[in-house]
């Protein structure tokens, strides 16, 4: 499937924030930057499952609330030294409203 | 088009204080000024302290430049080399120098150092009597090393010994003339003083102890030494290391006031405000220095003024010393006199080359002798400096850090065992978290790498053994520490106190300003800062600042405190932990109503209700802010609750009403923010069922009224409290308390317990602030109690984080992701 979805509007995310997507099987986090630009990982650090959405945003990074990993936006990858990964969804604002691609980014 | 002229800043002396001046400039603000040095000393910039290494054979002039033409060229540094300034016009704001050159300056920076004493004495002029100051000095001495015979050094001072152990390391047969009983009596007290001769006698050198030179005697050249007793020595050279006296004869020329130095205030300028002065040739607060630890710290503060942040101030400097001399371990700091009021503990070992004396005054160190064995000078040297209260610790302060049972550490190195803000490297005040971060920052894995990114270890050396157990330790062991003092954190090289006096001095008001006024590197900081600055700016501005949700942790923008599978614990407060059949039914219906799994009873007397939604967490609050009851802010930094027992309402041997106390107290205290959680205990007599003197603030009470305790832990490192003092009344038991909570709130660092913050300011300073000045106590509680008037808004009951924000988002229909 490669449909755009449509979310919400860009305002109901707040700035330096996230809120969560359920979609029916898993959850996303869409984040929005201080540079209004909005990303979506799936809500489970790979850690132990923190949920991201609830974690301070700063850059293009997320600190997950639980234990502090560091993760990046864009790829969803853990900064190093530590590992992991997340999955990443592709994102767009259009007139306002983020649109979500819910299948894999690449 | 126009060009922007710069401002001209123009520094005399290129030695080591003016040359770190403008290094520290550079840093902050490379484009500020057209810079032109001028430097008697036909060289770079180099170590000056490393000359005696180099009189010893020990390094090469080249191992000690510190910078070469290429950094002047690179910094676009105009380097007059070789010309002395002779003159400065303070109306038309020029200098110039001996040959002529004459350059206009905006402002001027004087860093002539210091001059060798030369004693007034007969023959004093004469050829082969030599000082040591500079490369020229030791190029004299070197040479006369190749062929002459004897060498009498005059002073048994830091100076004098480094020079007769390189001049014996030479070849050459020494004699040290020194005026008094002890070497270095400034900084060894007889016992050590002997050993060091001891060991330098050991070496070859030769002491006439006890002497007063008469004159120096030789016709065309030096061949001899008479002494006021009428006896007389043989000598080819003589190397005069009688004294220093700050260089000061440009300066008084051109009417800057000068006493024993150039005056200046805490921004390094002199009378005349563009003429600024850093280094030995300075006197700030009466002191004058001859070392370089203090004169890194001026540079710091010049440049800091210099780039028109103005900021920072200088407040003096302690300092320590260490000889430079291969193979002797050496260290002395502070007062180690005995006399009235001080206590002495020593430790010798004459024989096994040890001695070791620390002074004690009113639970103060305030003076280290260390001969021998110098493994804890820095830990010494931390202590005296932060005047920590050493009772507790007394009977183990002898054997050093890695005695202590309780740091914990047992096994690890003493590097390994010294606190985060522990400075290491005396010269260039670097603390060991900064290494340590460094080290982990940037991947270092060399000690030279060390050296240029924190420059410890780059001045004097003897830090070096510590540097490398870092680094080892580090790159080497699996133990990871989180740093603790300066930097605040990775955005900024600021430390906490400099940020927050920064936003008190510059009326900084929010995030983003501080961050642009202070040149943070991430323009949304980081999870570190920014909670940290959001506290500082909401305890600098209770009445105006309007708190950023978005840069604090979740638990206290949700009011409530994440659980390892993203449900929530919401504990409401119940004051003094006195509940009623009312408070408990209320409770246990929200548990029934959303289904909560876990009704606990929690460590601090509360009740916690374990495993809520994050969807449910608005209603949850609603229903139990129905019920009367407010948030408990187990999750903030903040009060947390007030632990009472049940004194005299109930106990036979209750001798106040506690329970009342605590109730009342907490009322005053909750929703007060502080750099970290705070909590509070009352007992109702000395039995302290409630636990008091583990407490941040703590009450216990006898029959003549309330003692007072501060800075309590029954964390991860217990910490019992310390006794602040009695009161006899319960309106004094509350403005203590708001005073104390005031002191912290404004001084500790953010995520700093009042346990590591009495440690940092001392028991007696807190005494001195909080019991003695009356007035100040008042003012506090003031303070405490205004900031109240904006805090005690229970954030349940506030409609400020939109419902809308628990809410997931859903879709109209559900996707297979
Ligand atoms: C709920 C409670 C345990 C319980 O079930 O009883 C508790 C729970 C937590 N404590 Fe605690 N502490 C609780 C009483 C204590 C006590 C005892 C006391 O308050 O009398 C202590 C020792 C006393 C002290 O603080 O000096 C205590 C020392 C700690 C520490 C170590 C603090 C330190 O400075 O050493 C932490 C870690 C921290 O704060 O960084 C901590 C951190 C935590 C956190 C907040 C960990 C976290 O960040 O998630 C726990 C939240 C659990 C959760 O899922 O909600 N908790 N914790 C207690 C709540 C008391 C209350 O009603 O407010
Ligand atoms: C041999 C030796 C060993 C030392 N060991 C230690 C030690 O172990 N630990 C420690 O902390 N300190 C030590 N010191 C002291 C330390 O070197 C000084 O504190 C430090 O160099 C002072 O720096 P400064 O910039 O004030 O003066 P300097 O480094 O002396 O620089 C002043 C410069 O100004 C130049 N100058 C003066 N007047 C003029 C003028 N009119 N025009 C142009 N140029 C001028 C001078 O030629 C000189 O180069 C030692 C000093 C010596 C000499
Ligand atoms: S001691 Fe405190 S932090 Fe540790 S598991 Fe128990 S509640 Fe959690
Ligand atoms: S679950 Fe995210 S860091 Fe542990």
């Amino acid at each position: 499937m490669s449909d755009w979805i449509d979310v919400c509007d860009l305002e109901d995310v707040p700035l330096l924030g996230s809120r969560v997507l359920k979609t029916g099987t898993i959850d996303i986090a869409v984040f929005r930057t201080s540079t209004n630009e909005v990303y979506a990982l799936e809500n489970k650090c790979p850690h132990k499952g923190g949920p991201l959405s609830e974690g301070l945003v700063h850059g293009k990074q997320v600190t997950c609330p639980l234990h502090s990993r560091v993760l990046n936006l864009d790829n969803g990858t853990v900064v190093a030294p530590d590992v992991g990964c997340v999955r990443t969804f592709a994102t767009r604002v259009n007139e306002g409203r983020i649109k979500l691609k819910v299948t894999d980014k690449g | 088009m126009s060009v922007i002229e710069k401002e001209r800043l123009v520094v005399i002396g290129n030695g080591m204080a003016g040359v770190r001046t403008l290094e520290e400039l550079l840093k902050i603000s490379p484009d500020l000024y057209d810079i032109t040095v001028f430097g008697a000393e036909p060289y770079g910039n180099y170590n000056r302290i490393m000359l005696s290494p180099v009189l010893a054979g020990e390094k090469t002039i080249d191992d000690i430049m510190l910078n070469d033409d290429d950094w002047y060229d690179d910094n676009n540094v105009t380097l007059h080399k070789g010309k002395t300034v002779t003159r400065i016009d303070r109306r038309r704001k020029t200098v110039s120098s001996s040959d002529g050159l004459c350059v206009p300056y905006d402002r001027l920076i004087l860093a002539t150092g210091s001059k060798p004493v030369i004693l007034p004495i007969p023959g004093a002029d004469l050829p082969g009597v030599i000082t040591f100051r500079d490369v020229h000095d030791v190029d004299l001495m070197i040479e006369s090393a190749a062929h002459k015979a004897k060498a009498v050094v005059i002073g048994g001072g830091l100076l004098g010994l480094e020079a007769a152990n390189g001049l014996v390391k030479r070849g050459m047969d020494v004699t040290v003339i020194h005026l008094v009983d002890t070497l270095m009596e400034r900084q060894l007290d007889t016992q050590a003083g002997l050993l060091l001769q001891t060991s330098l006698e050991e070496r070859g050198l030769k002491f006439l102890m006890g002497t007063a030179t008469a004159a120096i005697l030789g016709t065309t050249g030096v061949e001899g030494v008479s002494f006021k007793d009428g006896t007389s020595l043989e000598a080819d050279i003589v190397v005069m290391a009688v004294g220093i006296q700050p260089n000061t004869s440009l300066a008084e020329s051109v009417g800057v006031h000068c006493e024993r130095g150039i005056v200046v205030n805490d921004t390094l300028q002199t009378y005349d405000p563009l003429i600024y002065a850093v280094g030995e040739c300075v006197q700030h607060r009466n002191e004058v220095y001859g070392l370089v630890a203090p004169l890194f710290e001026q540079a710091k503060v010049c440049a800091n003024h210099l780039a028109h942040k103005g900021f920072a101030t200088y407040h003096g400097s302690m300092t320590s010393t260490k000889l430079k001399v291969t193979g002797i371990d050496l260290f002395s700091a502070g007062d180690f006199e005995s006399g009235r009021g001080k206590e002495e503990i020593v430790l010798g070992d004459p024989g096994g080359g040890r001695y070791k004396k620390l002074v004690i005054k009113e639970d103060r160190l305030v003076g280290a002798v260390l001969y021998g064995d110098t493994v804890d000078s820095a830990w010494y040297f931390q202590l005296l400096r932060d005047q920590t209260d050493i009772s507790e610790i007394r009977d183990q302060l002898m054997f050093g850090e890695a005695r202590l049972g309780d740091s914990g550490h047992g096994g690890v190195n003493s590097a390994a065992a010294m606190s985060d803000h522990t400075e290491v490297c005396g010269c260039n005040g670097v603390c060991k978290g900064e290494i340590v971060a460094s080290i982990e920052e940037n991947k270092l894995t060399t000690l030279d790498e060390v050296r240029a990114h924190t420059k410890a270890s780059s001045s004097c050396g003897s830090c070096t053994g510590i540097v490398e157990q870092l680094l080892a330790a580090a790159i080497g062991g699996d133990y990871s520490l989180t740093p603790k003092e300066s930097p605040l954190c990775p955005c900024t090289d600021y430390t906490h106190d400099i940020v927050r006096n920064t936003i008190l001095n510059q009326g900084l008001k929010t995030i983003p300003e501080v961050m642009r006024f202070l040149e943070w590197r991430e323009p949304d900081g980081c999870p570190k800062c920014r909670p940290a600055l959001n506290y500082y700016l909401l305890c600098a501005s209770p009445d105006t600042y309007v708190d950023d949700a978005r840069s604090r942790f979740v638990n206290e923008r949700v009011h409530a405190n994440i659980q390892k599978d993203g449900t929530y614990s919401v504990i409401p407060r119940i004051w003094g932990g006195d509940t009623s059949a009312a408070d408990l039914r209320a409770i246990a219906e929200v548990a029934e109503k959303f289904n909560i799994p876990t009704v606990k009873i929690t460590g601090g007397q509360r009740i916690a209700l374990f495993g809520v939604r994050k969807e449910d967490l608005p209603a949850v609050w609603r229903d139990l802010n129905k019920a009367g009851m407010v948030s408990g802010h187990a999750y903030g930094k903040a009060l947390r609750t007030v632990k009472t027992c049940v004194g005299s309402q109930w106990c036979r041997f209750g001798t106040q009403d506690s329970t009342s106390m605590g109730i009342d107290i907490e009322r005053m205290t909750w929703g007060a923010g502080t750099p970290h959680k705070f909590k509070i205990a009352v007992s109702g007599c000395p039995r302290n069922c409630a636990e008091a003197t583990i407490k941040d603030f703590g009450v216990v009470a006898v029959d003549s009224g309330w003692e007072l305790h501060i800075g309590g832990n029954g964390g991860i490192k217990v910490r019992a409290t310390d006794l602040l003092c009695k009161v006899s009344t319960d309106a004094e038991v509350k403005e203590y308390c708001g005073a104390f909570m005031q002191i912290y709130r404004e001084e500790g660092h953010y995520l700093e317990r009042t346990a590591p913050y009495i440690e940092r300011v001392g028991l007696a300073y807190l005494k001195r602030r909080i019991v003695e000045d009356s007035v100040g106590r008042v003012e506090l509680f003031k303070r405490f109690l205004f900031s109240q008037t904006f805090a005690q808004i229970d954030p349940w009951a506030e409609d400020e984080t939109p419902a809308a924000e628990f809410q997931p988002l859903g879709l109209k229909e559900p996707v297979d992701a």
